[in-house]
């Protein structure tokens, strides 16, 4: 504190001054205030800098433009303070693509940053410069995204994601690179960055599909645990994919051959019953969850994957959650509610059970209230339209008219859709036309109209009954509508029709355009069928239409006369003037507005609007024949895998292609490293890399590996039952490999898998006995999905002796006891030697070190070929080429003292053989005698 | 994804931009003014709009319009879910958020935002790790701020981010542990003009203030988890547990958050603690109309219905009122045509009751419908579904916490129709 103060008083002194200026009059400053901010940021005051930013941003934010202050502000990018780093940051995202040159001042900077050992440093660093638009630095953001996207920090990763996507827009030429980015991002199992690649794949190359199969089971699991907004982006993007990649899930006829005839039920038989892809099931299984979200995007995404793509009678399940999201926001009632109204229109039974939830309120929003009539419309059936029409009776009333209105031509709707309630609704209508409010009116008239054109023998009261209303109506449209209704059925009411043409000529010059069309209209139709009475009427609204000032009416009156006022000119279409005229009129189909709106995905922005919106990705249609399932398999890893890249490649193993399930464990390592991130990498790289040279004898180890013939499927051996392991099940097996961990240890291959129906977590290895057992764990795998099975590699040290080894597999919840118990032959790996070495090596192990017995050999076992494969069954032992073709050698040595082990098989007649075994390790020689005798005695 | 924001006030002046990407011009609002003119309330600007080039996406807060700016697809509520939690974010900041709070602290806004969207897509929302990231203005600390110089950015980068519970900073310590878990329900009813209800369902909410310190993992268990029909949960509750043993198992944020929401639907039977006797006629031909409204309670199961507030949109023709409340007050708007009550308190034994006369405008016809009266109200110490908080529980952590719980009652979209 006493430094500040010390500063303040050795700052010049009228920079002190300044500021309360600024402070005081804030409003009057604008001549001097950017001379004045410039003299700020070039000060060695921290604080006057820091000022001066906060009011660079505050005019940034007011949309004035600080452009000119670029050079000042710029010079302050590498400053110390962590605020007014960040605001030049704002300004320089902000300005930089006005002010290229000298925005490239600043790059350096942010290079140096990138590199930076802490990893936050770094995503800010990639954030801004990637935020830079200026074309020139494109190849330094390219190979900023690329370091980054190997970084070890899943952070870091993530902002190289949200890079893609800048750098793309600045500079779409770089496509196929970032495609290379993208691929490799998309295989991250970190829940971190899984939605920013998938956004970035969105914008980039939404079309490669291709990209998704191998990640899809990932994506699928991790999608709980990834961010709210991530969700929305994965679901979405699933949901295009899962269209492209899986049968029709809605086979329609499938019931209906049910109960069809004997023969058709056979046709369908083998036209094979549909039986969903699992990762379909695995898609809808992984989201459902998602619906208890509290972020109302994600609720909406997971239900329109719901109605796109579940079977008919599962989509049900969203309905609950879709009426939950009504109590939100208005907006989001909006949106929701849009949805809805598409969503009852094919599927009226999903939300009939809540149609109370659409009630009108007298509070909400017009659009809201409008929204909910037409789904109340859409959800009316014979059942409940009396409860439907009662609390329409309360709306009509409404003091909002765009929402009364609205309600009438709902009501029109319910009275075509549903016969039962036609008349009802037709009475109750024309008592509207009763109502003081014409807009109520006007509306009752058009629909009227319409009702009446489907069934109008009946009605010639009501035409009378509008007719004398006529009077008082004004509104235009309504006015026409009556026009055209007596025009049209003028025979039904022959009094009265010529008495309103007589009114209409006298008043036709007043009426608005669209009256006297209709008026043009309905005299026509009078003087074809009662010429007598109206012939001079229609004559001199005629002529009145001839001299109109719009083009239409004039257009129009021209037509008609030549059509049915007989003349020498008009030729022959006069003679079907009647037909033309008076021809029957399809009535209308009242229909929602919502009927097309199913053309574009539920939940997007093209269907909200109901306008193909810029970038929508059009949903494919269901695929006939499905494609090929197997694309999206993800391997386990092969045994052999897991250390061949150690002798091939300086690099340890990557876990790239492992199951899915593993996922938390690798970024449990990384996150861990993520401050010494170089250093752990190179100590990783620099280990496996001795591993390779040191280790030459591991090197030799695999070239007689590879001369010994492959036997059949390797023996694995019950660890833990799923019974007494609650779900979980552990066998094991012996990969008969070197040992990464130690040289002294036998490698163990355990594979894991959980038949439970719910996911294990932290699996890990817990007390072992006898305790000084020398035991290399497998990692921690933190969680284990229900049918998943995962393979992981320990070792152990059995110091030669066949006795068990005892530990304990301990799940979060439960501890299990388990045991390997190895046979001898196990205990030893194969040591290659010539002929010679092999007789000397033996002549050095005669005497107590000597074992040997006469066996009879099975019948199958006599070949020389099934003996030696029947030994490498038993023992990890090497083949010594023999020059003698009746006896076999093969050397070995044990894993953890390294003495040397010799087998000798002299097969003689009558299918006999001596064996003898060589070793100092005599105990071993006499078990690993039995064990041989066995195998070879037996078939 | 988002392209900009502008903030625009009531009078229709746009007070603050950002952008993510490009600057787009604020020409584009006007296309947002167009439709507000059209509008005839405030809340029936349509909260998407489409223009030539872009398509702007608003919402209405505290008389604010946030209207995001988009140039291609996205899904709607994507951005509005995400603008309504911008407003969030500022209110828990700022304590309101109104045009002066924003323009007062517009630095700490703008860093915000820049936290919250990178490059149009959201980044960090959570308000745990936007506090550690930049610290809320207090009083104290601006003073603080002035006279030594120092910043609200934090100066330590977050870590949350990148643990595997990212809604919940590190470090946390506090002297006194408490947890204090209220239940909020809200009635939302439609009650028919015989009194009788169409339509009522019940809106609950946990909302939890939890200063404990260090990593605790809570459990929180119901008496009656069965009446919970449809739930939706903060993320840090882990789903699971809940499907499977209907417990609510977490490690809280710290601070103020809701914990869940929840319904109660329309198929059970919901009690409603008011009633309202009416009677507000208008005659034909005379300029007079009578209004009477008489409050009563029913069902409340002994508590105390408080904060009564009744409010009603009369007719236009009315021009003014001479009404007599037998208690609180009353006062009536005769632009806006809004009558509201503030009863107070209802006791039983004497009822509150509003009585007297409405002038309509001479010559006038009568209006065709009565008005609909909005009722809102509050009752302590009762759940008005039942639900019933069983225990709360601590692992992971040795102290003792101080727990409390809370019920309440409150009228949501409580409509009588007359």
């Amino acid at each position: 504190f006493s430094g500040n103060s010390c500063d303040a008083t050795s700052a010049p002194q009228h920079y002190t001054s300044l500021i309360t200026t600024l402070k005081t009059n804030s409003g009057i400053f604008s001549v001097l205030r950017n001379e004045d901010l410039k003299e700020m940021l070039e000060s060695s005051k921290e604080s006057l800098k820091l000022e001066a930013m906060k009011r660079i941003v505050g005019l940034i934010a007011k949309g004035k433009n600080a452009s000119e202050l670029f050079p000042a502000v710029v010079k302050n990018v590498a400053s110390k303070n962590i605020e007014l780093k960040k605001l030049v940051y704002v300004y320089l995202v902000r300005y930089a693509e006005e002010q290229q040159d000298l925005a490239l001042l600043s790059i350096s900077t942010f290079q140096r940053a990138l590199k930076d050992p802490n990893q936050l440093i770094r995503a800010s660093a990639l954030r801004v410069l990637s935020s830079i638009r200026v074309p020139i630095i494109v190849p330094i953001m390219m190979l900023a995204i690329k370091e980054a996207a190997t970084d070890l920090s899943p952070y870091v990763r993530k902002t190289s994601a949200h890079a893609i996507q800048k750098l793309y827009s600045l500079d779409p030429e770089q496509k196929e690179q970032l495609i290379e980015v993208i691929e490799k991002l998309l295989k991250d199992k970190s829940t971190l960055v899984a939605g920013s690649v998938v956004m970035a794949f969105e914008e980039v190359c939404p079309d490669r599909i291709d990209l998704i199969h191998k990640n899809y089971r990932k994506l699928c699991n991790l999608l709980v645990d990834v961010e709210e907004w991530g969700q929305v982006v994965i679901i979405s993007m699933l949901t295009r994919y899962a269209r492209t990649q899986f049968t029709s899930p809605w086979k329609e006829n499938n019931e209906k051959a049910f109960y069809d005839s004997e023969e058709e039920k056979k046709d369908q038989v083998e036209a094979k019953p549909y039986v969903m892809d699992p990762d379909h099931r695995l898609l809808l299984r992984n989201t459902k969850p998602l619906l208890q979200s509290r972020n109302t995007a994600v609720v909406m995404s997971v239900a329109q994957l719901y109605w796109h793509l579940a079977p008919k009678h599962e989509v049900s399940v969203v309905t609950k959650s879709l009426v939950r999201l009504l109590r939100s926001h208005r907006e989001v009632q909006y949106i929701v509610l849009q949805n809805i109204a598409t969503m009852s229109i094919q599927r009226k039974g999903m939300f009939e059970p809540y149609m109370k939830s659409f009630y009108v309120r007298s509070t909400d929003a017009t659009h809201i209230k409008t929204l909910k009539l037409e789904i109340l419309t859409n959800l009316a059936n014979e059942a409940n339209i009396s409860t439907i029409l009662r609390e329409f009776q309360t709306y009509v009333k409404s003091q909002d008219k765009a929402f009364a209105a609205a309600t009438i031509q709902a009501i029109g709707r319910c009275a075509t859709n549903i016969s039962e309630v036609t008349d009802t609704c037709l009475n109750g209508l024309v008592l509207l036309l009763s109502n003081r409010d014409e807009t109520v009116v006007a509306e009752s008239v058009v629909v009227i109209k319409k009702l009446l054109q489907m069934q109008p023998t009946q009605h010639c009261e009501i035409i009378k009954h509008m007719a004398k209303l006529f009077d008082n109506i004004t509104v235009s449209m309504a006015r026409a509508s009556i026009l055209w209704l007596i025009g049209e059925y003028c025979e039904r009411v022959p009094k009265i029709a010529p008495d309103v043409l007589r009114k209409m000529a006298k008043s036709f010059t007043a009426e608005e355009d669209i009256v006297k069309l209709q008026t043009v209209n309905l005299a026509a139709k009078l003087y074809l069928t009662n010429s007598k009475q109206t012939k001079l009427l229609t004559q001199y609204i005629l002529n009145l239409g001839k001299y109109d000032q719009n083009y239409d009416i004039r257009d129009r009156t021209r037509f008609i006369r030549q059509l049915i006022v007989p003349n020498e000119k008009s030729g022959a279409l006069s003679k079907y003037a009647r037909r033309i005229l008076l021809a029957p009129k399809p009535a209308p189909v009242l229909e929602s507005a919502f009927k097309d709106r199913d053309r574009f995905q539920l939940g997007t922005l093209s269907h909200s609007l109901n306008i193909k919106a810029t970038g929508y990705l059009e949903l494919s249609d269901w695929p006939a024949v499905a494609p090929d399932q197997s694309v999206r398999n993800v391997e386990v890893i092969e045994p052999v895998k897991e250390w061949a890249p150690s002798v091939g490649k300086a690099k340890p193993p990557k876990q790239d292609d492992k199951f899915y399930s593993d996922s938390g464990e690798d970024d449990h390592e990384e996150e861990e490293g993520e401050e010494g991130s170089e250093s752990s990498s190179s100590e990783d790289s620099s280990s496996s890399s001795s591993d390779s040279s040191s280790s030459e004898g591991l090197s030799f180890c695999v070239c007689i590996w590879v001369n010994i013939p492959t036997f059949g499927p390797v023996k694995s051996h019950e660890l833990l039952h799923h019974m007494t392991g609650k779900g979980l099940s552990a066998r094991y097996h012996f990969p008969r490999q070197p040992c990464l961990y130690q040289p002294n240890m036998v490698a163990v291959q355990v594979t894991l898998t959980n038949g439970s129906d719910h996911s294990l977590e932290e699996i890990h290895i817990g007390d072992r006995s006898p305790a000084s057992l020398n035991l290399h764990c497998f990692n921690t795998i933190e969680r284990l999905e229900p049918e998943a099975s995962v393979t992981v590699s320990m070792g152990i040290d059995f110091s030669d002796s066949t006795q068990a080894a005892n530990f304990q597999l301990c799940t979060k919840d439960d501890q299990f006891s388990v045991s390997i118990q190895p046979a001898v032959g196990e205990l030893l790996m194969p040591s290659s030697m010539t002929e010679q070495d092999f007789c000397k090596e033996q002549g050095k192990l005669l005497g107590m070190n000597e074992t040997s017995a006469t066996i009879t050999l099975a019948a199958e076992n006599s070949s020389s070929q099934s003996l030696s494969k029947q030994v490498l069954s038993v023992a990890n032992v090497g083949v010594v080429s023999s020059s003698e073709n009746n006896i076999h050698r093969f050397a070995g040595r044990t894993v953890s003292s390294g003495a040397l082990v010799l087998v000798t098989a002299e097969s003689r007649e009558s299918s006999t053989a001596l064996l003898t075994i060589n070793t100092d390790k005599s105990i071993m020689a006499s078990m690993l005698l039995r064990d041989l005798k066995q195998a070879l005695a037996q078939a | 994804m988002i392209h900009s924001l502008f903030l625009v006030n009531a009078s229709g002046d746009i007070f603050l931009e950002k952008h993510w990407k490009s600057v787009v011009s604020r020409s584009v609002c006007d296309y947002f003014f167009e439709a507000q003119e059209r509008a005839t309330e405030p809340e029936n600007v349509p909260p998407v709009i489409p223009t030539p080039h872009h398509y702007l996406i608003s919402v209405l807060r505290h008389r604010i319009y946030f209207v995001a700016v988009i140039q291609s697809e996205v899904p709607p509520l994507f951005v509005i879910e995400f603008l309504h939690r911008v407003v969030d974010t500022f209110q828990d900041y700022f304590g309101v958020c109104t045009e002066a709070a924003i323009k007062d602290n517009v630095v700490v806004v703008y860093e915000l935002l820049e936290e919250m969207l990178d490059n149009g897509f959201p980044l960090a929302t959570e308000s745990n790790i936007l506090k550690e990231l930049i610290k809320p203005p207090t009083i104290l600390r601006t003073m603080v701020n002035t006279i030594t110089g120092s910043t609200n950015v934090g100066e330590q980068l977050p870590t949350g981010q990148l643990s595997v519970v990212p809604w919940r900073r590190t470090g946390v310590k506090y002297t006194n542990n408490e947890a204090y878990f209220d239940v909020v329900e809200e009635i939302d009813a439609i009650i028919d003009k015989s009194g009788s209800t169409i339509t009522a369902e019940i809106q609950g909410v946990i909302d939890a203030c939890v200063k404990l310190t260090g990593m605790p993992d809570l459990t929180l268990s119901f008496m009656n988890p069965r009446l919970l029909d449809d739930v939706s949960f903060h993320p840090c509750v882990r789903f699971k547990r809940w499907e499977a043993e209907r417990i609510l198992s977490f490690i809280p944020p710290d601070g103020n958050f809701r914990l869940l929401s929840y319904h109660v639907s329309s198929q059970n039977l919901v009690a409603i603690p008011v009633y309202v006797k009416h009677n507000i006629t208008f005659r034909e031909g005379s300029s007079q109309g009578r209004f009477d409204l008489t409050l009563g309670p029913k069902q409340t199961m002994g508590k105390a219905v408080e904060s009564v507030l009744v409010s009603s949109q009369l007719p236009r023709g009315v021009l003014n009122t001479n009404l007599n409340p037998s208690q609180g007050t009353y006062t009536f708007d005769p632009v806006t045509k809004l009558l509201t009550w503030d009863v107070g308190k209802i006791n039983p034994q004497k009822l509150p009751s509003l009585k007297g006369s409405m002038s309509l405008q001479a010559g006038a016809s009568k209006p065709d419908e009565n008005p609909t009266i909005n009722i809102q109200f509050k009752i302590q110490q009762m759940a008005i579904s039942g639900l019933k908080v069983n225990r709360l529980d601590m692992y992971g952590e040795k102290y003792k916490p101080f727990k409390g719980i809370k019920y309440m009652t409150k009228a949501g979209k409580f409509q009588v129709r007359t």
